[in-house]
């Protein structure tokens, strides 16, 4: 236990000696406050909007941006450190592989939580000030417990990326490629598969499709109690059948469970 | 009581068809300096793997302290071993100290023996910058303090004295011989370079996984049976005269006797007899020429080898 918490201080330092969390908190406020600021400007108001078109579009934007946050600060854990030898010299101390992967988990995965937290946690405030109604915080509760669920779950997959390529360069792509693929590309494939194929999927299947993306969970839990007038797309339709926000929140946290699990495996089997 | 404190047995490894280290045995007592020689691709650095317990063998048996370095019950003994890799870049935006901090707390000490061994290889004057801004000399002096964490029993240290100025070598070296003398065991693998040569007790060569020679210097000179040269002066040619001693002249000059190790004190003695030598100049082959005779006798080999297999 000591060795994780050794290996997650150091990392969680690097976190912040790199202005990770400090950009990270800072574009997640400005964003969040921004939000519910001028969410309704469209419709030529300014000034806090609903809470519920708030949550729709914060959750809406973070879907993109905290994958890519969590992929780009932990792409390069392994095959960084693997380039610069410090894994090879790392290994042969008194250090066990699941050690050195769970202590980067923790610190990065501290950075990750605590800009989420920090960021979206000031417009939680904020909002409470404008409307003075506690509600506020059991609706942004939810969704920072879920954005940071989301952003660990994608800490893990970064690191299966940097423990199964050899360049850093490589991981960098790959990185790119899965984001792609889990927040936007998922999404096309499923709609095309309602749209396109008459009775290709009963709405029960679609919910269970889309607890293969992680990112697709995100959105159910955020968007599903909200107005359907907020929602559009293939979540739409699986919103009707909509499980209930404990299982999606299990979920969620077997996202984070299994590729952390499988990350630890690969690194295991992996020859240096 | 005697028990090596590092034991190979006909230890390999294969990575796919490639044989990257074959059927290698050697042993290392306490309180012994090993010196371990050859090209790059040599092995050296998937011994020292082996060793270190990275890597499992693919045939034979592998044992540091008496354990399976790559086995649960190893685990620590770890903490007793040091280990310098080749051509490592420590985390750049960190200050020296706080990377000797994180290396020493994993080991289980604490940031005052980080300090001690900055002290140690001199560098305390730059502790608290980054390593980014660090000369190649610092960084392995900071590789070095990394690898002294812990007074280790095991050493091992891949190319040591690379970028380091001489003054800095010299210090290496004693820090060698200290840790010697209170019982550590080193493993220095390096190119071949001079001044190495006072400082190991035994040598070994390898060549593309193989195990060429391994034994004492003098040992492996007589092995390779590489003449002394001398160098009388003074003589005006009465080595020539003598129908003894001109059988060692070279061809090409007059004055330098090519001695077989075991004729040494014979001709030596002989030469002192001699009127007029007013100095005399032994040069015993060095490990360079040693490690030189023993690859070449390799190449020859495995160029006959080939042949054979033509015709």
């Amino acid at each position: 236990m000591k060795q994780i918490l050794t290996v997650a201080n150091k990392e969680f330092h690097d976190g912040l000696r790199n202005r990770w969390l400090v950009s990270i908190t800072l574009i997640f406020a400005l964003l969040s406050v921004g939000l519910t600021y001028f969410g309704a400007a469209a419709s030529g108001a300014v000034g806090v909007t609903s809470l519920s078109t708030t949550v729709a579009s914060l959750a809406s934007l973070a879907v993109f941006l905290i994958p890519l946050i969590a992929l780009l600060l932990s792409y390069d854990s392994f095959v960084g450190e693997q380039e610069s030898g410090t894994l090879l010299l790392l290994l042969t101390y008194p250090l066990s592989k699941s050690q050195l992967l769970l202590g980067k988990f923790i610190g990065q995965g501290g950075i990750i939580a605590l800009a989420t937290l920090l960021g979206f946690g000031a417009s939680a405030v904020l909002l409470y000030f404008q409307l003075g109604d506690t509600e506020i915080f059991s609706a942004f509760g939810l969704f920072i417990i879920s954005a940071i669920l989301l952003g660990l779950s994608f800490t893990a997959i970064s690191y299966l990326i940097s423990l199964s390529v050899s360049e850093k360069s490589k991981a960098a792509g790959f990185a790119l490629i899965t984001w792609f693929l889990f927040a936007l590309a998922f999404d096309l494939a499923l709609l095309a598969l309602l749209v396109g194929v008459e009775d290709g999927v009963t709405q029960q299947g679609l919910t269970q499709l889309m607890m293969l993306n992680p990112t697709d969970i995100f959105r159910l839990v955020n968007l599903s109690g909200l107005d359907s007038s907020d929602v559009n797309g293939a979540l739409a339709v699986a919103i009707n059948a909509s499980l209930s926000q404990v299982q999606l929140i299990s979920a969620l946290v077997a996202w984070v469970i299994l590729p952390l699990t499988l990350a630890i495996f690969i690194f295991k089997k992996k020859t240096l | 009581m005697n028990t090596p404190l590092v034991s190979l047995v006909e230890a390999g490894k294969t990575y796919g068809q490639l044989d990257v280290l074959s059927a290698m045995t050697m042993s290392l007592n306490e309180g012994e300096v090993l010196g371990l020689f050859g090209h790059n691709g040599a092995g050296k650095t998937t011994m020292m793997k082996l060793i270190l317990g990275v890597i499992s063998p693919d045939k034979g048996k592998v044992e540091v302290m008496g354990m399976a370095p790559d086995s649960k019950e190893a685990w620590h003994a770890r903490s007793k071993v040091g280990y310098l890799p080749e051509n490592v870049s420590f985390y750049e935006q960190l200050t020296g100290l706080e990377v000797l901090t994180y290396f020493a707390k994993l080991k289980g000490f604490s940031k005052k023996q980080a300090i001690d061994l900055l002290e140690q290889v001199g560098i305390t004057y730059a502790m608290k910058r980054q390593v980014k801004t660090y000369s190649k000399g610092m960084r392995q002096r900071l590789g070095l303090a990394q690898a002294f964490i812990g007074e280790p029993k095991l050493l091992l240290l891949d190319e040591p004295t690379v970028g380091l100025d001489p003054i800095a070598t010299r210090d290496f070296y004693k820090t060698v011989d200290e840790l010697k003398s209170n019982g550590s065991s080193v493993i220095l693998c390096s190119h071949v370079l001079p001044g190495v040569e006072q400082h190991i007790d035994r040598a070994m060569i390898l060549s593309s996984g193989k195990l060429l020679a391994m034994g004492t210097l003098s040992e492996l000179r007589q092995q390779a049976a590489l003449p002394v040269i001398i160098k009388p002066s003074g003589l005006n040619g009465a080595v020539a005269q003598d129908s003894k001693l001109n059988a060692f002249l070279t061809k090409n000059c007059q004055q330098t006797l090519m001695v077989p190790e075991q004729d040494k004190l014979a001709v030596l003695k002989q030469l002192l007899n001699l009127d007029g030598l007013d100095d005399i100049h032994v040069e015993s082959a060095n490990l360079e020429q040693v490690y030189q005779h023993f690859l070449e006798q390799h190449e020859l080999d495995l160029q006959q080898k080939t042949q054979g297999e033509q015709n």
